[in-house]
């Protein structure tokens, strides 16, 4: 039917077209301007030897466990805290959720400026306190924690918001009751609250695996992927082979792991959001 | 329920929450902070309230990011991604609820694969076709990119939108010799307009903060958005962080105020669509 013609064509025009291209691309040999010369499995090869490509895998992972954890657990408390009080809710969702709608490259320059600035940033602050702390993102040890406090920043206060929606859908009667058996907050949580919005939290992890591995603007914002590439994240290290390196092959081999990982994740949350689509 | 919990436990609550809402808030009161102080207050103390409000590291930052012409490219791209989702997600989302052809289930699935692909799967041939085509530095070409990776969420929320009106409306119209176009256009179209402007308002903020994509594709100084803009700043003025912080403000502002007016919206479309940014 034509009405989708406009919205599809758009659509493999941009994304279908090119994917399969870069799937060509990981094995050839290419600088973007001379002419590509068929490399076998060569650019696999040389991607497996660097050791950025090892590091930055790891870093995604440790990115995934830590965004998997951190702003889930933050996100379920506030949504859950909400749910107890009846003064003040839309205020605290509207507070939550207001770094989620700033521009990510704002939001690293405050960070950069304003925290973690030695010289006129809270870092530098607590000087006055006789804290002499450096700026942590310069700091091979720290830089990828440092990066990913601010996505963290960024991102938990969504997570409240959409798990507290979530909790509003649950059956009052139910809790009412839960309650009036004496149970507390830990059980209401444990037996009540998260059992009856485990398909929220599922499609949420997911999307976390998927986002994780798609992370990009704040490292490349904050470090560039630095000092030493000890943040460097697999999409920075994609951006980086083919417009700094101008070495296209790489560069297309890492964007299909990074697109292996999340079709892994895809192939569930396709599962999950067609049971959506049938109904 | 809180007629069940005690005061105590109320207050502990609140403790929490008001915590969260300062973990929230504190790095943003500093922007807004040290947009009026001088570089030298900053240094000096960072958390300190301007003596005399700077206002004049508005006008530097309007005047050294080329406000004036970065916010407009910014409000180009950003409206012409809007139309042309609103326009091309609405049918597709039509199509999808009402038109239970073969195939379209498999097209659904599609556009959902396309919403988890890394940008950089389809980057770089995408730069270099453009690159041919003389289509870097054009922002219409740019927004059709925007197009086809923010339309996707679009369609799958109009779609349930359109699910809800009932069938009867349409075939009523069609007995009285309405096409489907019509039908589309003059009858569903205007009821699904709540779902519209969810779709125009998330589409929206996702095209005015955009950074990976307008990087690479808006490099000329003359199509610049104002977030790159903003981006080439640091280096440049590295030192100058209330001026830094002024611009910041210029570009957060009007979503901020968006977003409040229309809350609602920015939170079912986020919701619905888990679009991360």
């Amino acid at each position: 039917m034509w009405f989708l013609f406009p919205a599809l064509l758009i659509n493999l025009l941009i994304i279908l077209i090119p994917a399969l291209l870069t799937v060509a691309m990981a094995f050839v040999s290419w600088d973007g301007t001379s002419d590509p010369v068929f490399a076998g499995f060569d650019n696999f090869r040389a991607m497996f030897a660097d050791p950025v490509f090892s590091s930055a895998l790891l870093n995604n992972v440790k990115w995934t466990a830590l965004f998997l954890t951190v702003p889930i657990i933050m996100g379920l408390v506030a949504a859950s805290l909400l749910l107890m009080v009846r003064k003040g809710r839309t205020f605290f969702q509207i507070v939550y959720f207001l770094p989620a709608i700033i521009a990510t490259v704002v939001i690293a320059r405050v960070w950069q400026g304003m925290i973690y600035n030695p010289d006129g940033g809270l870092i530098g602050w607590l000087h006055i306190f006789g804290f002499h702390l450096d700026d942590p993102l310069a700091h091979p040890s720290t830089a990828l924690l440092a990066v990913a406090s601010v996505d963290l920043w960024h991102w938990w206060g969504f997570m409240a918001v959409i798990f507290f929606a979530a909790f509003r859908q649950v059956d009052r009667a139910q809790i009412e009751a839960a309650r009036l058996d004496g149970a507390g907050y830990f059980q209401l949580m444990r037996y009540i609250l998260l059992p009856a919005i485990r398909p929220t939290i599922v499609l949420m992890m997911i999307m976390t695996v998927i986002w994780s591995f798609l992370a990009f603007d704040f490292v490349y914002v904050l470090t560039q992927g630095g000092p030493a590439f000890s943040s460097e994240v697999l999409s920075t290290l994609s951006y980086r082979y083919a417009f700094y390196n101008f070495t296209m092959g790489p560069a297309a081999a890492v964007a299909l792991v990074i697109s292996l990982f999340g079709l892994v994740a895809t192939i569930f949350y396709v599962r999950v959001q067609q049971q959506e689509l049938e109904s | 329920m809180n007629h069940a919990i005690s005061r105590g436990t109320l207050t502990i609550t609140y403790v929490i929450l008001a915590l969260g809402a300062v973990v929230a808030l504190f790095p943003l009161a500093l922007m807004v902070v040290s947009a009026l102080k001088t570089s030298a207050e900053i240094v000096a103390d960072p958390l300190s309230l301007p003596h005399v409000p700077q206002w004049i590291n508005f006008a530097r930052a309007w005047r050294d990011a080329e406000m004036a012409r970065s916010l407009l490219n910014s409000v180009k791209v950003t409206g012409l991604t809007v139309v042309l989702i609103c326009a091309t997600g609405s049918m597709a989302a039509y199509a999808l609820a009402r038109q239970k052809v073969r195939g379209s289930r498999w097209i659904a699935v599609y556009f959902l694969a396309t919403t988890t692909l890394p940008i950089q799967l389809y980057l770089f041939p995408l730069y270099f076709g453009f690159a041919k085509l003389n289509l870097v530095d054009s922002i219409f070409a740019t927004s059709l990119i925007y197009t086809a990776i923010y339309s996707p969420f679009s369609i799958f929320l109009l779609r349930t939108y359109f699910l809800a009106i009932p069938v009867e409306i349409e075939e009523a119209a069609i007995m009285d010799g309405a096409t489907r176009w019509q039908v589309f256009s003059r009858v569903t179209l205007p009821l699904v307009s709540p779902g519209l402007l969810t779709v125009a308002v998330i589409a929206g903020m996702n095209t005015w903060n955009e950074f990976l994509i307008s990087t690479t594709f808006l490099q000329g100084h003359a199509v610049q958005t104002a977030v790159v803009r903003f981006y080439s700043m640091g280096g440049q003025y590295s030192s100058d962080w209330g001026e830094i912080m002024a611009a910041a403000l210029i570009i957060v502002a009007p979503m901020v105020a968006f977003f409040l007016v229309m809350q609602r919206r920015f939170i079912e479309g986020m919701a619905s669509g888990s679009v991360k940014g």
